[in-house]
């Protein structure tokens, strides 16, 4: 497993470099523009500190990548610079409990 | 690099010389309390097993604990009629040489005769304990224990792999290091595996995260909060990853049971899933549970992350506190050893961090207290499970 030693002050970081989503360092604004590997990445949400975004389009029903490896599968499309947290993805092995909607499993998993 | 341990009759070297007070059944619980009550900034800690009914587990950790290194005398809190073989416990913990005490409430005469009886024990054996022997101890004499709790998007950034790092310097002193929660392992087993001192033990520890799966499916729940969510953890897999992170990159020399002493230094994976059937409900029910576990075996420390803020200690072992969030750590700063935040903020390097936890784990060793012990945590909860004893391959001799 790959791990970063410091960040590079830009707000953002790319764990592994075959992710599809990158995580904030530092609360990112909506509308902002950020560099990551090389492409640039307009944020369409804001994204809080160790919280994540889709550097490229993720087509629903692709795996979502981080540190190289997947962590759940898009449940829609997800456009590059969008948030990406429970109401576009969830997890291939169990469902995620929040108290936000309802009390209840945001998606039972099959 | 020594320690200065106390030595126990039974050889065992601690870094702590406590007193446990155990009630042995819920009904005994509030004269435990209050036995323990005037003394709770001396080093008198209450742990306990709520259940009126036996289960060969429960009496195995309260045997571990109760003989734990850090533990210099018990005393057990019966009611009377309870299923718990107190008398097979107050052996097992006079043969180790600790000073033990039974008080059994219906015989005692209730609750102010017991509280009193238990009181005047303790007050006794406080001073007996003056006396400990102190010893050298070697950094491979001792065991560290690893867990996450109130877990965010940060603790696997930061606190996580810069534990892991400090891991990684005491698995290359040879003393024993244990991560846990195989249910926070799901989708990180086959990564693990090849990191197994053999191939054998490698399926060991893809049929552990197996059987986690399996349990937490049947329970419809993974190991996972609202508040992790809220921290930016959007499936178990993510949080897996950040849990993962926190065992390093050493070697994999085996598997232990909650309860089971290493024999040897190295790193090893707690099970703490129940084997058989699904019975007893969740095997975490809370951070506590598998602090107890891995006290239980002979963890003399634990490195604790948080990015959410937990301000859990513990009874018997003492807890340091990493702070994953840098947000967080301004909040809560007096609940917390280490702000590992400055990661993400550019301020430390991730090997800075996990050589300030490593240092400040040889303080806490040679006695310095952690924020929570000085804020007197004494957090402990213990259930029903039960467990089939380990297969050849899990131990390092195997290797």
């Amino acid at each position: 497993m790959p791990f970063f030693q410091k960040t590079d002050g830009s707000g953002v970081l790319l764990l592994a470099p075959r992710d599809n989503i990158a995580v904030a360092t530092a609360e990112l604004a909506a509308g902002s523009e950020r560099e990551v590997a090389g492409h640039k990445v307009v944020l369409k949400d804001g994204v809080d500190v160790g919280h994540k975004f889709a550097v490229r389009r993720i087509a629903s029903g692709s795996r979502i990548i981080k540190y190289g490896a997947p962590i759940g599968v898009a449940i829609r499309d997800i456009d590059a610079g969008e948030y990406v947290h429970t109401h576009n993805m969830a997890s291939d092995y169990l469902p995620t409990y929040t108290l936000e909607e309802g009390h209840k499993f945001v998606k039972e998993v099959k | 690099m020594t320690l200065t341990g106390y030595l126990r009759a039974d050889g065992r070297k601690g870094i702590r010389n406590g007193i446990v007070v155990t009630y042995l059944v819920e009904c005994a619980h509030h004269v435990a309390r209050e036995i323990v009550y005037p003394f709770r900034e001396r080093g008198v800690q209450l742990i306990g097993f709520s259940g009126c009914y036996p289960n060969a587990y429960s009496h195995k950790m309260m045997e571990r604990l109760c003989t734990h290194p850090n533990t210099g005398a018990a005393l057990l809190v019966s009611l009377g009629c309870e299923g718990f073989n107190k008398g097979a416990l107050l052996d097992t913990v006079r043969r180790s040489g600790r000073p033990a005490r039974l008080v059994v409430i219906q015989d005692t005469g209730g609750t102010r005769k017991s509280i009193a009886e238990g009181q005047a024990w303790i007050e006794q054996t406080l001073e007996q304990l003056q006396a400990t022997p102190r010893a050298q101890m070697g950094i491979n004499e001792l065991i560290v224990g690893t867990k996450c709790g109130g877990s965010d998007a940060t603790s696997g950034l930061t606190a996580n792999p810069a534990m892991g790092r400090a891991f990684d310097f005491l698995v290359e002193q040879k003393a024993a290091c244990i991560f846990e929660e195989t249910g926070e392992l799901i989708g990180m087993e086959s990564w693990m595996a090849e990191r197994a001192a053999t191939p054998e033990l490698g399926q060991e520890i893809i049929k552990t995260v197996g059987k986690a799966a399996r349990y937490y499916a049947t329970l419809g729940h993974a190991s996972f909060a609202p508040g992790n969510a809220d921290g930016g953890l959007t499936t178990i897999e993510e949080k897996s990853l950040g849990a993962y992170a926190k065992s390093g990159q050493s070697r994999i020399s085996g598997i232990l049971k909650p309860g089971d002493v290493p024999i040897t230094g190295g790193l090893y994976l707690m099970d703490m899933i129940p084997d058989g059937e699904v019975r007893f409900g969740f095997p975490n029910i809370n951070d506590n549970a598998e602090v107890a576990e891995m006290i239980a075996c002979g963890a003399h420390l634990v490195m604790f992350s948080t990015g959410r803020g937990s301000v859990v200690g513990s009874a018997v072992s003492p807890i340091i506190k990493v702070c994953a969030n840098p947000k967080t750590y301004k909040r809560m700063a007096d609940d917390m050893d280490v702000d590992a935040g400055r990661i993400l903020e550019g301020r430390a390097t991730l090997d800075e961090v996990g050589r300030e936890i490593y240092d400040l784990l040889i303080e806490v060793a040679q006695g310095k207290p952690t924020k929570s012990e000085a804020l007197g945590h004494q957090e402990f909860v213990l259930t029903y499970k039960s467990f089939e004893p380990l297969g050849p391959a899990c131990f390092p001799s195997a290797a």
